[in-house]
Parts: C-alpha cells; sequence; structure tokens
C-alpha cells in the first residue's frame, strides 16, 4: 500500500536499460544537483528542504519522505538488492535534508528492511526517523507469538533499539476489512502490546495504514482517544481526491479521509502521492496540458506539490527507484511551492479528464506476488495501461490504427511479459485479489485482457 | 551466355526456396510458395499432373536443367564445389568416371519401394528436397533467427515494433544430427568431385537423367573442332565427359553449360542431337553415402530438456511482496495416437506423402509441430501442446505443404476439423488437487467443448472439474497447453487416426 513514485516515461525507461546493463550511473550523479533529463533547462539550485513539525513528539520531519519499497535490485535470477545503489541514494537523500524513511517487513520479498537499515547505519541515529510496519497479513502469523517475533525482527534488521515511527500494516484490506483487523491485532492483544511498547518508548509514534474498508477506518478513529494515533497513513492524490470511488465503489475518496484526520487534528503521512508512477506514466494528451503549463517541471512534479500543500500533511512518501527520481522530488520539495486555488483546481479539472482513459488502477506494489501459478500480475497490467496511454487500444478493426495498434499491443505484450506469465494462464484462483490494497479484480482484469488479446490474435475484434 | 543464364536463375531459386524455410513470419510464403510445389518429388506425391508433366517436357526438351537450376540440394552442391574451385590448382579437379549403374537404379528400387510400403523415413532420408529443407531448417534457420532476435533486441530499446523475437528451440535431436550428417557428406563430397550424390545416389536425379538421355537439346562435342585438350571433362562437376572418346553420358549431364564456356575452341555446342550413345560401363560398387541413425524415442527428449528447478513455492511463514513463482516446464504426454495438422485427412494419409521437408515446421508460430521420432516415419512432423497450440487463426502448415501431406483449408474449415479428442486426466487436475478454482481448459476451448461441473453431483459445492464433449473437440490442445497442472497436464489430446469433419 505506501508510496513511491516513478518519473516520465522515456527518462525512467531509459534508466530500466542503464541499471540492467550494470552501470551505476547514480554515484556519478549524486553529487550533482543539476537535473540530467529531457534536455529541458530546470532550476540548477536547491533551496532548503520544507519541513513539518509533528505535533506530539516534535519531530521535524523534512515533507519528501523515502519510501522503501521500491529499492533498485541488480539484474540475475533471483534479483538482490542493489546494496551500493541503495547507499548512494540513501545519502543523497540525507545529505539534501529527506529524514523519514518508510519501510516493511514485506516490502522486496522481505529484503528492505535489511537494505534500509544497512544504508541508515552508517548515519547517526539522530539524524533520520525510521517508519516500519507490522505486515502480519498471512494467517500464519496472526498468533500473538509470532506478530511480537515480526516486530522484534525489525529492531535486529534495521540494526536499531527504537522505531520511530510503527504502522499497524494496511488495515480495511482484505474480504472483511473488520475481522481481519480484530485477527491480526485486536483479538490476539498485539495492539495492547504495541501501545505498551509505545508507553515503553520503543515506538515513538504509533500510528495505521489504511486501504480499503471506510468501516475500518471509521473504527479506528472512533477510538481516538482509547488508541491515541500519533498519525495516520493514507492514500492521497489529485486522482484520488475525488475519483477513488468512481473507479472502485470499495475505495474511499482521499478528500473524505484527509478531512477525518485534519478535523481530529491527527498528522496524515501520504502514500502513493503519484499512484507508482501512473500520475507521472499519463496518456499523451495529459502530459501536454502539463507541461504546456509548466514546461520546466516534470509530470510528477505536479502530483507531489498537491499531496504536499495540505497544512496538515506530515510527509508525503516516494519509493524512489533511482537517482533521478529523487533529483527529481528534492526539486518539489526544497522548498515547496505550494499550489495555488487556481493550479489545484487545474489538477482537478486535469483528474477528470484522465478518467476517460481506462487504465487500471495498479500501482505496481507487486502484494499480489508471487502467483502461485507463475502469472507476471503487475506487468500485464502495466502494459495494458501502456498501451492506453500510447493510443494502442484499438476499438475495432475498422480503426485507423489497428494495424499499427495491433502489432503494438502484441509485440510489446510478449516482450513486457514471458509467454507462460501472460494473461492466458490465469486460471482465477483467485488468491491475489485479497493483496491487493488498491482492490482491482485481478482475475477479472487479467480474463478481459486475455479476451482482448484473442480477439487481436484472431482478427475478430 | 547460357552458363550466365543458368547461374542466374539457379541463384534466384535457391535464394526463394532458402527464404521459405528461413522465413518464420509466414509472409514470404504468399509470394514464393509455388517454388517449393514446383519440386519433383512433393509434385508426385501430391499427384500434381500439371507440374509433374512441366518437369517431365522441360527435361525431355533441355536436359536435367532441374537439377542445376530449380533443385535447391544441386545449387547448393554448386556453391560448395565453387568455393572449392577457388583453391589454387583446384580448378580443374574434376575427371571422367563410368556410371555407376548399379547404385543408382539400386537407390531407385529402393526408393519406390519404400513410397509403395509406406516407410516415410527412408523416403525422406532419400529426398533430395527434403534434406536441403532439414538442413536449412536445422543448421541455417538457428543462425537467422538469432540475427533476428538481435534485431528485435535492438527495435525494443529504440522503442520499434519493426522486429519481434522469436524462439529457437531443437525440435527434435535425430533430425538433427541427420541434417548434419547430410550437410557434411554431400557437402564434403561436392568439396571433392562435384556432383556425385546427384549422380550415384539422388533418385530424383535417377529419374530425370533417364529422360535426360532422350532430350531434344543438349551439349555435343564437335569432333572436327575437338584438340582432346581435356579441359571440359577436369571442368565438369558431373563426371560425364569422356573427352577421348568425345562422349557424354546425357543421364548425368546437369545441363550446367561450364564445358562450353571453357571449351577454348568453341568445340561444344549446346544443340538438339537425335543420336544417342550409350557409353559403356565398368561398375564399381561404392559405399552408400546415407547412414541410418538410431533413434531412442524420447529419452533424448527428456535428456535435453532443460533441467528445471521444481521447487514449488513453499508456504512461507510471512507474506512478502514480489517475485515470481518457478514455472516447471512442460512434458509431452505418452500419447497413443499421434496429432497430424488438419488438413493431413489422416495418419496414413499424411505419412504416405509427407516427404519431411519440414517446412511446416518452419512456418508453425506456435511451436507445436516438430519432427517425430518414431522410426517408421522418423522425421516427418507430428503436433505437441507442451509450448503452445494449434491457433484458431492460423493455418500456416497447410498452405506451404508442397506435397499434399497437408491439403490447404480455411480457418473456417480448420474450426471444423477434429484432429484429435480432449482427455481428462483425474490425478492432475488443478480443483482436485490444489483445491482452488480454475476453469482455464473451458475458459478457452474454441469449440466450447469443455463445461466445468461439480466433481460430486451430490454436493453442489464440491470443486468443478471439466467434461469433455468429444463430439464438439476439434483437437487443438488449448486446453493441454493452458492447463495449469505441470509438469503433465490434466487434459491433453489424443490423436485421431482419421480426421473428422464436425
Amino acid at each position: 500500500m505506501e508510496h513511491h513514485t516513478k518519473k516520465e516515461i522515456s527518462r525512467r525507461d531509459f534508466f530500466k536499460i542503464a541499471g540492467s546493463a550494470g552501470l551505476v550511473t547514480a554515484g556519478l550523479t549524486a553529487c550533482n544537483d543539476r537535473k540530467v533529463s529531457e534536455g529541458t533547462a530546470t532550476q540548477t539550485t536547491l533551496g532548503e528542504m520544507t519541513y513539518r513539525t509533528n505535533p506530539t513528539t516534535g519531530d521535524k520531519v523534512s515533507l519528501l519522505g523515502y519510501g522503501c519499497m521500491r529499492w533498485p535490485t541488480l539484474p540475475g535470477g533471483d534479483e538482490p538488492m542493489d546494496q551500493e545503489t541503495i547507499n548512494a541514494l540513501v545519502d543523497h537523500a540525507l545529505a539534501h535534508g529527506v529524514n523519514y524513511f518508510d519501510t516493511s517487513p514485506a516490502y522486496c520479498k522481505g529484503r528492505s528492511e535489511r537494505a534500509t537499515g544497512t544504508a541508515l547505519a552508517r548515519h547517526p541515529r539522530n539524524h533520520y526517523f525510521i517508519a516500519t510496519k507490522l505486515s502480519n497479513f498471512a494467517p500464519s502469523t496472526w498468533s500473538r507469538d509470532a506478530s511480537i517475533a515480526m516486530y522484534r525482527n525489525s529492531f535486529k534488521e534495521l540494526q536499531t533499539d527504537y522505531l520511530d515511527y510503527l504502522l499497524l500494516h494496511g488495515v480495511g484490506m482484505g474480504d472483511d476489512g473488520m475481522a481481519a483487523l480484530h485477527s491480526r491485532y485486536i483479538d490476539n492483544g498485539v495492539l495492547d502490546f504495541l501501545l505498551k511498547e509505545r508507553r515503553a518508548g520503543r515506538i515513538r509514534n504509533l500510528g495505521f495504514s489504511y486501504h480499503g474498508d471506510i468501516q475500518v477506518f471509521d473504527y479506528l478513529l472512533s477510538k481516538q482517544d482509547e488508541y491515541k494515533w500519533d498519525f495516520v497513513q493514507i492514500q492521497m492524490n489529485y486522482l484520488d481526491w475525488r475519483h477513488a470511488k468512481e473507479t472502485n465503489p470499495r475505495n474511499t475518496n482521499a478528500e473524505y479521509l484527509y478531512g477525518e484526520l485534519a478535523k481530529r487534528n491527527i498528522p496524515a503521512i501520504i502514500m502513493e502521492p503519484l499512484l507508482g508512477g501512473r500520475l507521472s506514466k499519463v496518456h499523451d494528451h495529459i502530459v501536454a496540458r502539463l507541461k504546456q503549463r509548466e514546461p520546466d517541471r516534470s509530470v510528477a512534479s505536479w502530483a507531489f506539490r498537491f499531496a504536499g500543500t495540505f497544512p496538515n500533511v506530515l510527509t508525503v512518501l516516494s519509493g524512489m527507484t533511482y537517482m533521478e527520481h529523487l533529483q527529481d522530488n528534492l526539486h518539489s520539495f526544497c522548498p515547496l511551492q505550494p499550489l495555488t486555488d487556481e493550479e489545484t483546481q487545474f489538477l482537478y479539472d486535469t483528474a477528470d479528464l484522465m478518467m476517460q482513459y481506462p487504465t487500471i488502477p495498479c500501482n505496481d506494489c507487486k502484494y499480489c506476488m508471487p502467483c502461485p501459478y507463475g502469472i507476471d500480475i503487475p506487468s500485464i497490467l502495466l502494459h495494458y495501461n501502456k498501451c492506453v496511454n500510447e493510443g494502442n487500444m484499438p476499438e475495432d478493426r475498422q480503426a485507423e490504427n489497428y494495424r499499427q495498434a495491433r502489432r503494438a499491443f502484441l509485440v510489446g505484450y510478449d516482450r513486457s511479459v514471458p509467454r507462460l506469465r501472460q494473461a492466458n494462464h490465469c486460471i482465477g484462483c483467485s488468491q491475489c485479489a485479497h493483496h491487493c490494497p488498491q482492490n482491482i479484480d485481478i482475475p477479472g482484469e487479467l480474463h478481459r485482457i486475455d479476451r482482448f488479446v484473442e480477439h487481436l490474435k484472431q482478427g475478430t475484434l | 551466355m547460357l552458363r550466365k543464364i543458368r547461374q542466374t536463375l539457379a541463384v534466384l531459386f535457391f535464394t526463394a526456396i532458402t527464404l521459405l524455410f528461413l522465413d518464420f513470419t509466414g509472409t514470404v510464403h504468399w509470394w514464393l510458395g509455388w517454388t517449393a510445389k514446383i519440386q519433383f518429388l512433393p509434385a508426385v506425391l501430391a499427384l500434381n499432373v500439371g507440374v509433374i508433366l512441366l518437369l517431365v517436357v522441360l527435361t525431355f526438351l533441355f536436359g536435367r536443367i532441374y537439377c542445376s537450376v530449380i533443385c535447391p540440394l544441386g545449387v547448393m552442391q554448386d556453391i560448395v564445389s565453387r568455393i572449392s574451385g577457388t583453391r589454387k590448382k583446384k580448378k580443374f579437379r574434376f575427371s571422367y568416371s563410368p556410371e555407376k549403374k548399379v547404385l543408382r537404379y539400386g537407390v531407385l528400387v529402393v526408393f519406390v519401394l519404400a513410397i509403395v510400403a509406406g516407410i516415410g523415413s527412408l523416403v525422406a532420408l532419400l529426398s533430395p528436397y527434403s534434406s536441403y529443407g532439414r538442413i536449412v531448417q536445422n543448421l541455417f534457420a538457428p543462425i537467422y533467427q538469432g540475427g533476428n532476435n538481435g534485431l528485435a533486441y535492438l527495435a525494443e530499446r529504440a522503442d520499434s515494433y519493426a522486429f519481434y523475437e522469436t524462439e529457437v528451440w531443437m525440435r527434435s535431436l535425430p533430425t538433427f544430427v541427420i541434417a548434419a550428417i547430410t550437410f557434411i557428406i554431400i557437402a564434403v563430397l561436392a568439396w571433392r568431385n562435384g556432383r556425385t550424390y546427384c549422380n550415384t545416389v539422388c533418385p530424383v536425379g535417377t529419374v530425370l537423367g533417364f529422360l535426360s538421355r532422350f532430350s531434344l537439346m543438349k551439349p555435343v562435342i564437335d569432333t572436327e573442332k575437338c584438340k582432346n585438350c581435356s579441359l571440359c571433362t577436369r571442368k565438369c562437376k558431373a563426371a560425364c565427359i569422356d573427352y577421348s572418346n568425345h562422349r557424354i553420358d546425357y543421364s548425368r549431364c546437369v545441363a550446367c553449360m561450364d564445358c562450353i564456356d571453357v571449351c577454348k575452341h568453341g568445340a561444344i555446342h549446346y544443340r538438339m542431337r537425335s543420336k544417342k550413345k550409350a557409353a559403356s560401363l565398368s561398375e564399381r560398387p561404392q559405399n552408400p553415402d546415407q547412414k541410418q541413425i538410431d533413434a531412442a524415442r524420447r529419452s533424448f527428449l527428456s535428456a535435453t530438456a532443460l533441467i528445471v528447478g521444481t521447487a514449488t513455492l513453499k508456504a512461507q511463514e510471512k507474506k512478502v511482496d514480489g517475485g515470481l513463482a518457478v514455472i516447471e516446464d512442460k512434458k509431452i504426454p505418452d500419447r497413443k495416437t499421434a496429432i497430424v495438422p488438419p488438413g493431413a485427412q489422416s495418419a496414413r494419409n499424411f505419412a504416405q506423402h509427407c516427404t519431411a521437408c519440414q517446412l511446416c515446421v518452419s512456418v508453425c508460430p506456435n511451436s507445436v509441430l516438430r519432427p517425430s521420432t518414431d522410426l517408421m516415419k522418423l522425421m516427418q512432423p507430428e503436433m505437441s501442446y507442451e509450448r503452445g497450440y494449434c491457433r484458431p487463426e492460423c493455418n500456416k502448415c497447410a498452405s506451404v505443404c508442397p506435397t499434399g501431406a497437408i491439403s490447404p483449408l480455411t480457418i473456417a474449415d480448420k474450426s471444423a476439423i477434429q484432429i484429435g479428442h480432449a482427455v481428462w486426466v483425474r490425478k492432475n487436475c488443478i480443483p482436485l488437487t490444489d483445491g482452488v478454482e480454475c476453469g482455464n481448459c473451458a475458459r478457452h476451448c474454441p469449440t466450447g467443448a469443455i463445461r466445468m461441473v461439480v466433481s460430486d453431483a451430490a454436493n453442489p459445492d464440491s470443486p468443478q472439474i471439466p467434461v469433455v464433449d468429444t463430439e464438439r473437440c476439434i483437437g487443438c490442445g488449448a486446453c493441454e497447453n493452458l492447463c495449469p497442472a505441470r509438469p503433465f497436464s490434466a487434459i491433453y489430446v489424443e490423436g485421431h487416426e482419421v480426421h473428422r469433419t464436425v
């Protein structure tokens, strides 16, 4: 569920290639504030990072937080963590004022905490805040002992004896959000245990990250007097502000979520400000619209400034895989130039325009993975979205660009997803569905894409 | 001049037919498919009377120009021989040798008997066109495809969809070995002695050679002008010119016109001549060129199959994000009846007509066709669905087959031909073994022959299993290929001896 970001398509793809070729370009560009990209002239100097103050602990938290769910990996079978590059990213972030790092025992096939801890331990402990989560999703970890073991293991992995921020992870997810909340945290006494840990000072701030069932969100906030949440992490961006429910009836608009927190003066931490890159990889028309308005700013910067403009936001998380993501985001937050009312309205109008493009709301968080039958779910959905955004979704055989679009879709499909991992191998077992923080009907979407592919292949569109 | 014309035509034919075997996109065929259909043996097997008559008349008129222009194996030998001739002092390396009659006609008799008896593997082994097809398909196509994949790699980086990647895999080890040995033997013979293969082994060469004895036009030595310099004999790759007696063995002459060009005295002309002389021949037995190869049926397949980590994903203690489950390779089920493509009509018709040229194997875009390893029909294609299935929009194999082993048919016809039927294997079926919903076979059945029903009629909540309506099943293999059970699918196709129409 959390945070994180990707930059413009072309640049991102370019660095993907560079990365897979084993070039660690990041280290070289690390000491250079100049933005190296698409040939557009950008600001060359960075100002001071904007900070927000945590009302309970007085922490001065950087408005840009580092999401550790999308750390770079090395090419090769098991995709090991690229620790060298991670260290360089962390060093650069700290040097430019980023001081909030958000990880989880589940991220990056369970390797994120260790990689983050390794990189951070090279710096004084009081220079940064660590946030991690109690990610007891699997029923085998619902017992009090297993949950506490997971909690204690985080200290070890992160090489610390206290956690600045701890979150109940992804409450509201699953087929029955309330039941899952009770099984994971309440009935087994784990929440009581965590409250005790907070009193003992091993957890400095306790909160939860929320997706899905609104009942759970409302329930937890109604218990504010008892639990005293120090912060809450929500998904917020200019698309979900008013369109989350429209995209999926099971989700809730960010306008409501933020409003409920602001009412109670609970600081909001923002995840998915860029929807895993979906707000930077947008339809050509949207790119033109945003670029026309601010040619020197990236498409992504709009999304970050939107989230940062709200005063009750403590930090905006971004999962920056590449040095260029980090550099671009620093430009958005050093310092933050808040959106004017007119600019905010411009983004709301942009969101309305975006809704006409039928992309699938996948943010590539990989919570659905691994599929036991080997399907590469996010790659399939992202390929589909790419074709939607590039106008390669022919309506029928009479469409003007039918031949070219058909070829782009089918050839690109084989390139993006190995044949054995494509949608036609989805058996519809639905084991993935309840892991999806965006509540996507994954088997349904895969079968729909498979039917579309069959139509393209058989020429029966 | 005549030699230049012959060379130009030969290069054109050779390039066309080679492209036919290299092209995996199925586009070249539309333009050049006819070059395979005018090959002698395919035409005979297809009972293509027009083409046979044309070739016979051609030979009666001009001699064996089929062998030096149309036959790709013949042209390949010329190319090898030409390269060999560029070596120092090797330009005039041939000499006259008498005809090996017993060997030539012996092979022909065996060949005809093999056709009559339906021993497809023997026919395939001796057919020149098929030998060439196998050589290209097995030895050159992988190089061509590798080059294409390199371009596709670059195109992908340049965001272009001009090239796409194709899978390079060995369809059958015995066929590959036979192709390699055939190539080595023929290349060595051509390197040393030119057209030895055509004039001692090739059954098509023997038949056409018999006809060309009586051909209207032929090269003739003018005894008045001939100075007995022996240049023509030493240049004759067919070893058929006896310069001392001014005689040419027209059964072996492939009308290459080399002798006409090389003669300094203008003593050889290509013209009408009715008188024929039979050269007396001494007979010397020679070792047969072909080798029989032992084929252990399927053992090699498992031997060459990649060793897959069969580690199944263990129940993890905690749920972590990302990663890809290992996918085990599918294994070929033990089919009682081999599956042959729609258009083949029956296994027998197919075996009788197929010369195992591998043209259909080269064009199959779904990795379904591959050469058989069964000794009786060695190298003749059969179908299997562990890599792909017979897609409803494809009829490429039928449109390329030059021999009538696979008759042309429309997409609509194809979808109504039962080449086999699906068989369900209870012990592999995922809803029963893994306890999850599936139905992937039913979802992808193009004819709606598979339905999901409850496994326990008394319990409406019991797991759903597929049932096959064999009356509607056409045997395309979508179910087998897309079945999640691995390495053996829970549903597989048994071939039909005789294809039926739904």
